[in-house]
């Protein structure tokens, strides 16, 4: 079945120039290696299209349950060159959280 | 050697709550304040205000914070370190201790730490061979050279380590990273040598806890910010650090906010880029050897921190003026919200073609519709009200001026039902981009002043 991702994970998001960064964390741990399969740079490229212009990065975290994504060229030019509402990307971390992911049916309690 | 040391939190960044070090000292026990006043784009705003007055150019809230919170610094003997310094640190001390004399604070100690700023020596330096080329895109200096505003190394706790032993207790810097202030006082007191790598990235995993203020107690918390308790009166975050690296997560009982291992995980992963490799100064830390756990109510261990050497160059912050923005903005009602401010887009870009203006980028968004969220965000049928931003980038300030006069009138020529023009014009502001570098160390050296107020 489908779920969106805000049902198994929590975020935050934040800049660095240019580059918004989205950590993405597990809200149990069980719920880390769906993530890890089935959020990857590729479907977060596809899932931003046009917002994100540059590449997608993905670093793991298993220690804390968490996925750190690099999202290049996402801030139309970065913190205080951008004409973007949100310039900072604060809020980038609940789009991510829109994404809908694949998960074993019998993924009990939402 | 203590058993261990409450390191507070008392600001994230230069604007932050005000009484929020105030309820730190005052609502419990805590050894020393580390305070957060500095943004790449703060060093520019100081570097002006220093231009117009050479005893200017740090944070002025910190100097009427001082008025409040300087005698119960000295009553509870809490040693605070800040970088609300900006550019011109000397300064800033001086005037603490204009007040520290006032109040009769004799012998309190007072430090400086600066040799951050190299915007004077710029052009020394790239002529004996510092590039300080844009870590992200690889550009010359040469093509803003002439546009720079300041220019900043970020220095990591040697200096302020070096305070502490000259025994000062009021610890003002200029830009010294976020970081390195809260890991500073850990090294001072349990002794830890400079190559202890492994403390010390526990020493800048506690410091990016608290470098974001309540960010790590309860405050922008995704995922549980309906059960934080008192947000009007949020605990800010105290680190309490143990001679072993071994750090706790806590904040103050009587005030409100939340520890928990998500509240700390989310900040863990804000402004984060590769986990393995956080550069610091004085360290490069792993992120992903972080170990957590609950152990109390409001009560998270931070454990099993691993730590690398550091590299051979400092981080330099430039930042440097680069043409102008202008964001105008008007709201339309329902019926057809969005479609009156789509209109509203058209009549603006067609009057911009119209009056010949020229800009390197126009970008309109829909407030209340699609602004954050963008094409990741489903449409929504007919919504009540929808903010239209209009907002354009260019050198020119002439055809900024005469964009900023164009949204107003569409008030009576354009699309009905609309209102949010109270402000007037738009304001044209000057854009003080980023340029990222690094600097050999060997190339600047800090410098600490230490006095005695008398």
């Amino acid at each position: 079945m489908k779920v969106q991702l805000i049902k198994l994970a929590h975020a935050r998001s934040g800049d660095k120039g240019d580059t918004a960064n989205v950590g993405i964390i597990a809200l149990k741990p069980e719920y880390y290696e769906i993530l890890k399969k089935e959020v990857t740079p590729e479907r977060v490229k596809a899932h931003f299209g046009e917002m994100v212009k540059g590449a997608v990065q993905r670093f793991e975290m298993p220690n804390i349950g968490a996925l750190n994504f690099l999202l290049h060229n996402a801030l139309g030019g970065g913190g205080t060159t951008t004409l973007k509402h949100d310039a900072q990307g604060k809020t980038i971390s609940t789009a991510l959280l829109r994404m809908e992911i694949d998960v074993p049916d019998d993924l009990a309690n939402f | 050697m203590r058993e261990f040391i409450r390191i507070a939190s008392g600001q994230g960044y230069w604007g932050d709550r005000f009484d929020a070090p105030i309820d730190q000292v005052r609502e419990g026990p805590i050894d020393y304040l580390m305070m957060d006043y500095l943004a790449e784009v703060t060093m520019s705003i100081m570097q002006k205000q220093k231009s117009r007055d050479p005893n200017l150019g740090y944070a002025k809230d910190f100097i009427r914070l001082m008025e409040v919170l300087l005698p119960d610094l000295v009553e509870k003997n809490v040693k605070l370190i800040t970088n609300a310094g900006g550019v011109n640190p000397v300064a800033c001390m001086i005037a603490v201790r204009e007040i520290a004399e006032r109040k009769g604070y004799k012998g309190l100690r007072l430090a400086a730490v600066y040799g951050d700023d190299i915007l004077n020596y710029l052009d020394a330096l790239i002529a004996s061979g510092n590039e300080l080329r844009n870590m992200e895109t690889g550009e010359s200096i040469q093509t803003i050279r002439n546009r720079i505003r300041s220019a900043n190394v970020y220095f990591g706790a040697r200096p302020v380590v070096e305070a502490l032993e000259q025994g000062a207790q009021i610890i003002i810097t200029g830009r010294v990273t976020d970081t390195g202030l809260t890991l500073a006082p850990m090294i001072h007191e349990f002794g830890w040598k400079w190559d202890e790598w492994d403390k010390l990235a526990a020493g800048i995993i506690g410091g990016h806890i608290n470098e974001c203020g309540a960010q790590a107690s309860g405050g922008n918390f995704l995922a549980g910010w309906k059960e934080v308790p008192k947000m009007e009166r949020i605990g800010f975050p105290i680190v309490e650090a143990y001679p072993d690296g071994t750090l706790i997560i806590t904040k103050h009982e009587s005030l409100g906010g939340l520890v928990d291992e998500r509240t700390v995980k989310e900040q863990l992963v804000y402004e984060l880029g590769d986990p393995k490799e956080y550069i610091t100064p004085d360290v490069v830390a792993d992120f992903t050897s972080i170990r957590l756990k609950r152990v109390g109510e409001n009560r998270v261990k931070v454990f099993d921190v691993k730590g690398a050497p550091f590299t051979e160059f400092y981080k330099v912050s430039v930042s440097y003026f680069d043409g102008f923005t202008c964001i105008g903005q008007l709201t339309y009602a329902w019926p057809d919200a969005l479609e009156k401010a789509k209109k509203a887009d058209e009549i603006i870009r067609k009057r911009i073609e119209y009056l010949g203006l020229t800009f390197e980028e126009i970008h309109t968004e829909f407030l209340g519709y699609n602004a954050c969220h963008g094409t990741t965000a489903p449409p929504i049928p007919d919504p009540n009200e929808v903010v239209f931003l209009i907002g354009v980038r260019g050198n020119n300030k002439k055809d900024m001026e005469k964009f900023a006069n164009e949204i107003v009138p569409l008030v009576l020529t354009g699309p009905p039902t609309v209102t949010g023009f109270g402000g007037g014009r738009p304001r044209v502001r000057e854009v003080i981009a980023y340029w990222p570098a690094l600097l050999k160390k060997e190339e600047v050296a800090p410098k600490v002043l230490t006095i005695s107020v008398i």
